[in-house]
């Protein structure tokens, strides 16, 4: 497969793949570049070589992971390109190609794409307070566990309507609504997507020698040595 | 001169935003972490000023958080995108306004990505027609909701109870406004003001009595980042972001942080908390944290509405700082009750941030 080709059909491509003239302007303001070892100049400058066996590399590498996708290089760049978007991209055709197994960062579309799908096709929304645990987060503070740990009484206080019907905050969705997303999903690749990180990410657990359960625990919290400048 | 130019550059990205015809969509985080604050957007705007914005319970999300985080494909989050078109146009809407930045970045780029690609918003025409029988016309406008609270501004400073001064001392509260990225990042005309000197916070702060304040790191991310902060093992990224922006705004003492994106206050929020526990660090005064808000928690706290009310109970940096130099009345003994005043205990502390 010709990568280069591939990326040029995705239309985050199209709009963020211009000539790059290297000058590093996206890589100065990328929060990304200050902490981790990522230079979005490099990458960039990669793809536009059109080396199949370069671009390969990205496609399997920690690097195209890094992304916050805040889009600051796109305010930035003085030829109308945006790394960030090259970098979805990239992510993407990784996807496809069942080569974001070979990474640490990478390995960890299993866990995101697991939460936020159960998430929207079941609550309607990304991210939803049955399944937001104070045991994976604790940085939410004290406070939060203790809201957990009451909500129905927290969010009625505050006006929302937690598992309730009728428009409001935190809300039943209707099912017919939440119908709706999964055959939007399963007309539009959502639902094939989903599947397609299930098998690679199944051979690679097996490869690991880890069920289902340890994978997703490994890649929700594990992180190697090596990612950081100054590691 | 300088500020001439400012001036100039900024006259140049200037929004007419409609008053009324607005069909409302909520956010995924902002649910969570300040569903009172999506109350109070509608009880200032449709009620207490008057003006037509409507909310079905059929719309969800945009799925922007799962498409940067590369869970779905694009056709998919374009496709729901859509769905909430059709919703807008059968309930007779042609203003769209969201109470999510990511929301609002997603959708400002899903159309321009169909002004340039015609045949992409073809193909998703007949994609949300196969999955659900619908249509959808593309909004006329397309607002974040502190667009609206920047446009009605003045009219929420004309029924002030309270104003972003020092009531002790009549001095202007020095305010740090944080925007989120998606707001103007990626299409600068869209946002009040542009990227380089955005408008939408900056001038609430100034038509309720406060001091903007301008440090090194104003347009830095929070750090949220999708999966760097969704993957437990990332959220060092997220952590090392604010970090950076609160060594930069320290020297300038702040009152408080303004924010109008869903994970920013969050972030702003906790990670003092996390810096705290973990370093004995705190930017506030007397071991307290530096208050963060929502720009409709700050409408709220203005027009004299109960800080409990307005959910400040459920933030981990104190907000009573701020209460106490504004002048704001609280109860302490109803700070952590539930609903219909029910006791439900109340949250531990921090050992290194002082909290009540």
């Amino acid at each position: 497969m010709d990568y280069f080709e591939e990326l040029s059909k995705d239309y985050r491509f199209k709009e963020g793949f211009h000539t790059c003239i290297n000058c590093g302007t996206c890589t100065a303001i990328c929060p990304a570049a200050e902490f981790y070892k990522y230079d979005p100049r490099k990458i960039v400058s990669i793809v536009q070589t059109r080396d199949n066996a370069q671009i390969e590399q990205l496609l399997k590498s920690e690097t195209i992971w890094y992304c916050g996708e805040c889009m600051s290089c796109v305010t930035r760049c003085p030829r109308k390109n945006g790394p960030g978007l090259v970098i979805i991209a990239l992510r993407d055709l990784s996807i496809r190609l069942g080569f974001f197994t070979e990474s640490e960062k990478g390995r960890q579309i299993y866990t995101l794409s697991k939460r936020l799908n159960n998430n929207i096709l079941n609550k309607g929304y990304c991210v939803h307070p049955s399944t937001f645990t104070y045991h994976d987060h604790p940085e939410s503070g004290p406070v939060f566990e203790w809201v957990l740990d009451h909500k129905e009484d927290v969010y009625g206080r505050l006006g929302a309507r937690y598992g309730q019907d009728g428009p409001g905050a935190l809300r039943s969705i209707p099912q017919e609504d939440l119908d709706e997303l999964k055959a939007i999903y399963n007309a539009t690749g959502g639902t094939a997507r989903m599947e397609l990180v299930e098998k690679h990410s199944r051979a690679k657990a097996a490869q690991m020698g880890m069920t289902m359960e340890e994978y997703e625990e490994y890649t929700f919290n594990h992180c190697s040595g090596g990612h950081f400048n100054g590691e | 001169m300088i500020y001439q130019g400012k001036q100039k550059i900024w006259s140049e990205y200037q929004k007419g935003i409609p008053s009324d015809g607005w069909f409302y969509v909520r956010s995924c985080i902002r649910q969570n972490f300040f569903p009172a604050s999506e109350k109070f957007f509608l009880g200032i705007c449709r009620d207490t000023l008057g003006h037509d914005i409507y909310e079905t319970k059929h719309h969800t999300t945009c799925g922007g958080i799962a498409y940067h985080s590369d869970a779905i494909p694009q056709e998919t989050a374009m496709t729901i995108v859509a769905r909430q078109f059709a919703l807008m146009k059968e309930a007779g809407y042609k203003n769209l306004v969201t109470s999510c930045i990511t929301s609002f970045g997603n959708y400002t780029e899903i159309l321009e990505t169909w002004r340039e690609f015609p045949e992409l918003e073809t193909r998703i025409r007949e994609k949300l027609w196969e999955a659900t029988r619908r249509e959808f016309d593309k909004p006329e406008y397309v607002a974040h909701a502190s667009d609206l609270v920047y446009k009605f501004r003045n009219e929420i400073a004309e029924r002030a109870a309270h104003r972003l001064v020092d009531v002790h001392t009549g001095r202007p509260l020095r305010i740090v406004e944080h925007i989120g990225c998606h707001y103007s990042k990626m299409f600068p005309h869209k946002g009040i003001g542009g990227a380089e000197y955005p408008c939408v916070l900056s001038g609430m702060v100034e038509s309720w009595g406060g001091e903007v304040i301008d440090y090194p790191e104003r347009r830095h991310c929070c750090g949220f980042g999708f999966r760097q902060y969704m993957v437990k093992a990332n959220r060092g990224y997220s952590l090392s972001n604010t970090h950076k922006k609160f060594e930069s705004m320290e020297p300038f003492r702040p009152d408080a942080i303004i924010t109008n994106c869903p994970g920013c206050p969050y972030f702003l929020d906790r990670w003092q908390y996390v810096i705290a526990e973990q370093t004995g660090k705190t930017y506030g005064s007397n071991g307290f944290g530096i208050p963060v808000f929502t720009y409709e928690e700050l409408a709220g706290l203005i027009l004299g509405i109960d800080p409990w009310d307005l959910g400040l109970q459920i933030h981990q940096v104190a907000v009573e700082p701020l209460l106490d130099k504004m002048g704001v009345p609280y109860n302490p003994g109803t700070k952590y009750l539930g609903l219909n005043e029910k006791d439900i205990m109340r949250p531990g502390l921090p050992s290194a941030l002082k909290c009540f």
